[in-house]
């Protein structure tokens, strides 16, 4: 019983953020500017994390909530670096 | 490896309503970053996926693990603490980054800088 529920609605859950994750590409494809780009990256890095906690609960490991740290890491650097690169046209002064 | 099945009903469904609501919420913000007009309206929208959509996802799992494993599970703090710190911080860099491009530029849509000594050579 409770494995069913559980079954079908991290499923459910898995399928929302996919779709957010779609919109986050569409955002990255249309643009119009390199900012609205870098935004759409950083909402997709956001979106990629909460689906790796979600396979994490799906599959009872805690490897999943290593690997979402990883990214939420490096989906921070990521996008103040391309920031910084808008800004003054270099990354490290 | 930990069976689903071990978790009792109750706890199957405060999980399924957390990381539902969390994923929902994550979906709303991420629609408003596609359909939003212009950038600064734009900045906001992922913000709700940041905030409220980490923090019950991260919730849901926080009671799956504390479930099944028979003790507290709290290492889904870490997630959250992180991301609540360096959102803002990235954010802010963007829109300012983003306000000024539209400055060198000369558009329209962004007011005028209120420091007198501002000139386009930031």
């Amino acid at each position: 019983m409770s494995a069913t529920i559980l079954f079908w609605s991290i499923l459910a859950a898995q399928v929302l953020l996919a779709l957010a994750m779609v919109a986050c590409v569409y955002r990255m494809i249309q643009g119009p500017r390199a900012q609205d780009r870098i935004l759409g990256l950083d909402a997709l890095y956001v979106c990629a994390m909460l689906m790796l906690v979600a396979f994490g609960i799906r599959t009872g490991t805690t490897v999943y909530f290593e690997v979402a740290l990883i990214i939420g890491l490096l989906g921070f650097v990521g996008t103040v670096a391309l920031a910084k690169f808008l800004m003054r046209g270099e990354v490290i002064e | 490896m930990i069976e689903a099945a071990d978790v009792p009903v109750w706890a199957a469904i405060l999980v399924s309503v957390l990381v539902l609501a969390g994923a929902l919420l994550t979906l709303v913000g991420c629609i408003g970053l596609a359909r939003f007009e212009s950038f600064y309206q734009r900045v906001h929208a992922p913000t709700i996926g940041t905030s409220f959509g980490t923090i019950l996802l991260l919730l849901g799992s926080i009671v799956y693990f504390t479930v099944t494993s028979q003790r507290l599970a709290v290492h889904e703090v870490l997630i959250f603490v992180f991301v609540s710190v360096t959102t803002p911080v990235t954010l802010m860099l963007l829109a300012r980054a983003a306000l000024y491009r539209d400055r060198a530029e000369g558009n329209d849509n962004v007011p005028p800088s209120a420091d007198p000594e501002y000139t386009d050579q930031a």
